[in-house]
């Protein structure tokens, strides 16, 4: 009796044991690299809850394996992000990499996803070369230069010929700034100055002056988001609105995160970029209304859509793969073709970065509350970065 | 150009008054306390805590900043500072930063990492635009025409307060020869207490003052903190004065600079520190025998 008992409980325990090395098996494991502390929180925060949505939303089995979501913190610096990599890669085996906030964090990581021939889902950072560094890159964001050639083709014709460009002084700054001059150019206008500020700048008011000194129609604009906020309240109290000077830019000054606490500053601001919380769609409301009730009234902005967007693309890839990784699991990532919360878009299969549309926006109020309304749209803007 | 000299100023007071409260412990207690922008981010977010979650008007944050902010400077000083008086000043200095990277991170898990926005009242928005000629245009920002009143009103109040009152002469008894001091009856600890927190608390007003225009997140200390140095190192540290002219000096330099010559950024102001150093190692403006 004893010994029956002995041997059952072996048995017992052999087949708890082999279950479990065929669980771990199972699993299809995502290794997201974010910033959740430091300066860019925000933006690893949002992606971090809006890939948990998607996961809620869609279940954590894919191709009858469990998926599992591993977070980690870069602190946005770059050999952090790279050794988290690494340690995902070979650790924790992964099938994709994922996240990467800023542009030099993706930089760092793509010899990484090239060698041991891991898709890496870029979800946020926004320089157009970025999706060069690696073939095993694919980015679910947008570029800068997609934003800033739209509002470079919007200006001239509503009145806005001569623009000083005034842009944080590193990568996707710089990017913003030469795309836009460059079509800003080709459209008739007028660059009169291009201003670049440093990175820890704390004062925009000599930068703001020179702007008012020069007399432009409009003056464009790329910052940090929340460096944005300080920007645009110290705009409008140099009065320069009232000078006849617009403020323009891409959507990052304007982000939705933080959009309703600037306050009225923020009003009348035109800005071109893919998503506002406010895109009218069924999807957009309804992922909207999800990402508010799952993160305590917290509004999606564009780097929660990247990240939505980004789990999509894995899911389906996965699907399409069975759960096989490498390089199966990246051509099935290229070429998608999808309606987003930010409207239709596709991953181009050449050069696998993300084609969709950008919008001309104007911050209205709507319902007490401050929003990028859409106005116009450009149908599947290309990365410009790419077609030389 | 009249209104960049104006922003100079405004921006150089307002490093002042940031700065003075560290010039007030390195040049009269003759402690080394980096985590001098700890204090300020300190007065900074309860100005914008008050202002957000209790609807308390900004200039009533301002004072209220200023007592919070100096209690805990007396609280600190109690309990961990005055342990710090008699070490070496390498031990200041890592005790100091070390306090610096702990509010850093510790107001990093409280409030976010993110920009905090606070809006002001009316009446302290909008600007007056003098002579709106070509060369001589002068346009003033409200908020910047009250930070340079209230630093004004520091500045003459400090030097009242050091030369002429009996807590100046006591206070400058014990940093001279605290042992002379505490015979002759001085209470040492307690005034070195009493100017701790008054240090602390002009900085936690500056914080206050400060996060409309510097911006405010919790790298704020480390953020600022050369900024601090300069001035401290440029103006010397046995006088009110000299604080202020370097903070004069330096906010000019870098509004001037990043106007006429943006692309330089703020390699100006660091050149320029470099060479007033070279010139006079002790700072601009040291009394003779001073420390």
């Amino acid at each position: 009796m004893q010994k029956r008992r002995f041997l059952s409980a072996i048995a017992c325990a052999t087949l708890a044991m082999s279950a479990s090395a065929a669980m771990a098996q199972d699993k299809f494991k995502i290794g997201l690299i974010l910033p959740m502390t430091g300066p860019f929180a925000s933006t690893g925060k949002q992606i971090e809850a809006a890939a948990r949505l998607y996961m809620a939303q869609n279940g954590d089995m894919v191709a009858g394996k469990k998926v599992e979501l591993i977070v980690k913190d870069d602190t946005s610096a770059a050999d952090v992000t790279k050794r988290l990599a690494q340690e995902m890669v070979i650790n924790e085996k992964v099938s994709v990499l994922a996240g990467f906030g800023l542009t030099p964090l993706a930089f760092a990581t793509a010899p990484i996803a090239t060698q041991s021939k891991t898709p890496m889902v870029v979800m946020a950072a926004a320089t157009s070369s970025i999706t060069q560094a690696s073939p095993f890159i694919v980015r679910t964001s947008f570029t800068l230069p997609q934003a800033a050639v739209a509002i470079a083709d919007w200006a001239p014709n509503n009145g806005i010929k001569k623009v000083v460009t005034l842009v944080s002084d590193y990568g996707p700054g710089i990017d913003a700034e030469k795309f836009f001059k460059d079509r800003l150019l080709f459209n008739g206008g007028q660059v009169l100055d291009s201003l670049r500020v440093p990175m820890r700048n704390p004062d925009f008011a000599p930068f703001l002056q020179k702007v008012r000194d020069l007399k432009p129609d409009a003056v464009y604009v790329f910052v940090p988001s929340g460096a944005g906020a300080a920007l645009m309240k110290q705009f409008a109290e140099r009065g320069m609105d009232k000078a006849g000077i617009k403020l323009i830019g891409t959507g990052d000054i304007t982000d939705d995160d933080i959009l309703n606490s600037m306050g009225e500053v923020a009003n009348g601001v035109v800005t071109s970029h893919h998503y506002s919380a406010s895109h009218n769609s069924a999807l957009n409301k309804k992922f909207v209304a999800a990402f508010e009730k799952a993160n305590n009234g917290l509004r999606p902005n564009f780097m929660a859509v990247g990240g939505y967007d980004g789990m999509r693309v894995i899911y389906e890839a996965a699907k399409a793969t069975k759960g096989a990784g490498g390089e199966a699991l990246l051509n099935a990532m290229k070429g998608q073709v999808f309606e987003s919360p930010r409207g239709p878009m596709f991953i181009d299969a050449q050069t696998r970065d993300v084609v969709h549309n950008i919008y001309i926006r104007k911050v209205e109020k709507v319902g007490g509350q401050l929003y990028n309304q859409e106005f116009a749209t450009i149908k599947d803007v290309k990365d410009p970065g790419k077609t030389k | 150009m009249l209104t960049i000299l104006f922003d100079g100023i405004a921006y150089g007071m307002l490093l002042f008054i940031l700065a003075v409260g560290l010039s007030v412990t390195m040049g009269l207690m003759n402690f080394i306390n980096l985590a001098h922008g700890a204090f300020a981010m300190a007065g900074g977010y309860l100005t914008v805590v008050l202002m957000q979650r209790f609807d308390v008007p900004f200039l009533l944050c301002l004072p209220l900043a200023f007592v919070a902010t100096a209690l805990l400077g007396a609280v600190l000083e109690r309990t961990l500072y005055r342990h710090m008086y008699n070490k070496p000043h390498l031990d200041q200095v890592l005790f100091s930063i070390g306090l610096a990277f702990m509010s850093v991170a510790s107001v990093d898990y409280w409030m976010g990492s993110q920009q905090q926005i606070m809006q002001l009242p009316d009446g302290l928005r909008g600007r007056t635009e003098l002579w709106t000629g070509e060369v001589f245009e002068l346009g003033m920002g409200h908020y910047r025409l009250f930070i340079i009143a209230v630093c004004a009103a520091l500045t003459v109040g400090l030097q009242f307060v050091l030369a002429k009152t009996r807590f100046g002469s006591r206070l400058r008894a014990s940093v001279d020869d605290a042992r002379v001091a505490a015979g002759l009856g001085i209470r040492v600890n307690l005034i070195f207490a009493a100017t701790f927190a008054v240090g602390s608390g002009l900085a936690g007003l500056g914080g206050a003052l400060g996060a409309e225009v510097l911006g405010l997140d919790p790298t704020f200390p480390l953020k600022f903190m050369v900024y601090f140095l300069i001035v401290v190192a440029v103006g010397g540290t046995s006088s009110i004065s000299g604080p202020l002219w370097a903070a004069l000096l330096l906010g000019i330099a870098d509004v001037a600079g990043k106007y006429y010559m943006p692309k330089l950024g703020s390699f100006i102001v660091y050149s320029l520190m470099i060479a007033i150093l070279i010139w006079r190692p002790q700072g601009l403006f040291v009394r003779k025998g001073g420390r």
